[in-house]
C-alpha cells in the first residue's frame, strides 16, 4: 500500500509518487484514542519534569570544571630558582600551523640565551598544542583558563610579561607529568 | 449627586482594574518563562532582582525605549489601528467579570463588578471575537508575506473554532436560566454546585476554544514563529508589538477568569469551612490555575497543523458540543 512507485512521466526525469497517503487518516476514532490516552499521558511526562533538578549551570557564578587535559590559555614556566626555562630556541614558532609565535632571543648577563621578546596571537593561535609538543626546555603549557576576551586586536597579542608563571608555582599538572612520563620513553 | 458618586466610583474601579490586570499582565510572562523554563530543566530568567521579579520592569523599559519601525509598505493607520483592536477587547472582558462579594466603599455599598450586566456572557462572546481583527488588520496591513499568512491562519482558525466556543455555553446557560455572570456565580453552591460537575464536557470544549481564541500554544497558528517568523506581527516592533503581547496575555487572564466564574464558581470559597479567605483571593487562585494550566500546555504540545485544526474544530468540537447542548436540553426539558 505505501510502498514507493516509479512512475516515468516523460524521458528525462521519473516522478516518485505514493499509492496511498504517507499518514493514514486517523478518523474520528483514532483522534478520540489520542486525546483521551496519548495526549493525557504526554501532560503527565511534562508534569514530572517539573519536578526536576535544573541542568543548567550559571556560568558566571558557577564554572564548570575543564579537564585535566583542556588546552586554553598559554604559559611559560619557570625554573624553581625563578629564571626563565625557555630559551628561545624557535621550535614552537616552527611547530605552530597557524604561525601564530614571535620571538627576539637575547643574552643576559652569564651568558645563556633567553627570549627578548616572546608574543602569541592570540586571535591566530588554533590551541593545538603542537608548541607544548615541540618544546624542548618544558617552557610553554596550554593551561586551563579560557576568559580573555578583549575589545581590540592588540589586546590578544600576548608578551612574555603575559605568559610568564609568577614565581613560585609549586604545582605540577597532570600535564607536566604525563610529558615527563613521555620524554623518558 | 448621585450621578457624581456613580461616576467616581466606577472611574475608581476601572482605575484598579486596568492596574490590576496590566501588572497581572506582566507578571504572567515571567510566570510563563520561568515555568517554562522549569518545564525543560532550565533556570529561566533570574537576574533582575530576587527570582528576577523585576524582571517585567526591565522588559517593559526595553520595549518603550526601542525604534519603532514601520515598513514602507504598511497599509494607512490599520497598521498603526491593530494593536488596540486586539488589545482593547481584552481589557473589555474585565467589565462584566465579578470579582468579589458587595463590599463598602467609602461609605457606599458597591459590587466587586464593574458592570453588571444581565447578558454579560453574550458581551463576553461579543468582545473577545473582536481581537481577531486585530490580527486579520495586523496581518494585511504589514504589507509583508509572513504578516499575511499569519493573519489569513487566524481568520480560518476563528471560523473553525468559534461555532463549538459558542455552543460550548449553552448547556450551561440552559441549566443556569441567566446571562447574568453575578447570578451564574450565586447559583454555584459549594464544591459540588461548581457547573463544571454538571457540564464537563462543555467545560472541556469551552476550555480548548479558549486556546484558540487566545491564540496560545498548541493553536498559535497565526504566530507559529517556527514557520512564519513571528506570524502577524513579524513587522511589528517597540511597543506596537508590546501591545500585542499584552493583549494576549490579557486575554488569557480575561479568559481564565470567566472560566473560573461559570464552571468553577467564582469568587466563592468551594467549602464553607474556608470561606474566611478574602473572595478576590479565591478567584485569582483559580485564575492562577487556568494560567498555570496554558503554561503546561504551551510546554507540552506541538502546533497544530492547519488543517488538523480545521478537523479538530468542526469534525470533533463541533458535534461534541452540540452534543452537549443537546443532551442538556433534553436532561432539562425531562426534568421539568
Amino acid at each position: 500500500m505505501n510502498e514507493l512507485k516509479i512512475k516515468s512521466s516523460s524521458d528525462d526525469y521519473v516522478v516518485l509518487t505514493r499509492e496511498s497517503k504517507a499518514v493514514p487518516d486517523p478518523g474520528v476514532w483514532g483522534m478520540l484514542r489520542t486525546t483521551v490516552v496519548a495526549i493525557p499521558i504526554g501532560f503527565i511526562t511534562v508534569f514530572k519534569h517539573l519536578f526536576r533538578k535544573s541542568v543548567t549551570i550559571e556560568y558566571p557564578f558557577k564554572k564548570r570544571p575543564m579537564f585535566p587535559r583542556f588546552r586554553g590559555l598559554h604559559y611559560l614556566e619557570r625554573y624553581e630558582d625563578g629564571t626563565e626555562r625557555c630559551v628561545c630556541c624557535g621550535l614552537c614558532a616552527a611547530a605552530c600551523p597557524a604561525d601564530a609565535i614571535y620571538m627576539e632571543p637575547m643574552e643576559n648577563d652569564k651568558g645563556e640565551r633567553l627570549a627578548k621578546v616572546y608574543e602569541i596571537n592570540m586571535i591566530r593561535c588554533i590551541f593545538c598544542g603542537f608548541c607544548e609538543e615541540a618544546c624542548p626546555e618544558e617552557a610553554i603549557f596550554l593551561g586551563q583558563e579560557y576568559e580573555f576576551a578583549a575589545d581590540s586586536r592588540d589586546a590578544f597579542i600576548y608578551g612574555k610579561e603575559k605568559l610568564l608563571v609568577t614565581h613560585p608555582r609549586p604545582e605540577t599538572t597532570l600535564k607536566q607529568m604525563w610529558r615527563k612520563v613521555r620524554r623518558a620513553f | 449627586m448621585e450621578y457624581l458618586e456613580f461616576t467616581i466610583i466606577a472611574l475608581i474601579k476601572v482605575v484598579v482594574i486596568v492596574i490590576a490586570v496590566l501588572t497581572g499582565c506582566a507578571y504572567l510572562t515571567l510566570a510563563e518563562r520561568r515555568i517554562v523554563a522549569l518545564f525543560q530543566q532550565r533556570v529561566g530568567p533570574n537576574l533582575a532582582g530576587p527570582f528576577g521579579l523585576l524582571q517585567p520592569m526591565a522588559d517593559a523599559v526595553k520595549m518603550i525605549f526601542k525604534e519603532d519601525i514601520r515598513p514602507a509598505q504598511a497599509e494607512g493607520w490599520f497598521y498603526n489601528l491593530a494593536p488596540v483592536i486586539t488589545f482593547l477587547p481584552a481589557l473589555l472582558i474585565f467589565t462584566v467579570i465579578p470579582f468579589g462579594d458587595t463590599i463598602t466603599l467609602f461609605g457606599y455599598e458597591t459590587d466587586m463588578i464593574l458592570s453588571d450586566m444581565n447578558i454579560g456572557v453574550l458581551f463576553f462572546f461579543a468582545v473577545t471575537s473582536l481581537s481577531i481583527y486585530g490580527i486579520l488588520l495586523a496581518g494585511w496591513s504589514s504589507g509583508s508575506k509572513y504578516s499575511l499568512m499569519g493573519g489569513l491562519r487566524a481568520s480560518a482558525q476563528m471560523i473553525s473554532y468559534e461555532v463549538a466556543y459558542g455552543l460550548s455555553l449553552v448547556g450551561v446557560l440552559l441549566l443556569a436560566q441567566t446571562l447574568s455572570l453575578q447570578e451564574l456565580v450565586a447559583q454555584q453552591d459549594g464544591f459540588w454546585g461548581m457547573y463544571v460537575w454538571k457540564q464537563p464536557l462543555g467545560f472541556m470544549i469551552f476550555f480548548i476554544c479558549a486556546v484558540a481564541e487566545t491564540n496560545r500554544s498548541p493553536f498559535d497558528l497565526a504566530e507559529a514563529e517556527s514557520e512564519l517568523v513571528a506570524g502577524f506581527h513579524t513587522e511589528y516592533s517597540s511597543m506596537r508589538f508590546g501591545t500585542f503581547f499584552i493583549g494576549e496575555y490579557a486575554a488569557m487572564i480575561g479568559v481564565g477568569a470567566i472560566a473560573t466564574t461559570i464552571f468553577f464558581g467564582g469568587w466563592r470559597a468551594p467549602f464553607e469551612f474556608l470561606e474566611f479567605i478574602p473572595p478576590i483571593l479565591w478567584f485569582a487562585s483559580k485564575v492562577a490555575v487556568f494560567m498555570f494550566i496554558y503554561i503546561w500546555l504551551r510546554a507540552t504540545l506541538p502546533r497544530f497543523r492547519y488543517d488538523q485544526l480545521m478537523n479538530f474544530g468542526w469534525k470533533m468540537l463541533f458535534p461534541l458540543a452540540l452534543l452537549n447542548t443537546m443532551v442538556t436540553a433534553g436532561v432539562r426539558l425531562w426534568l421539568k
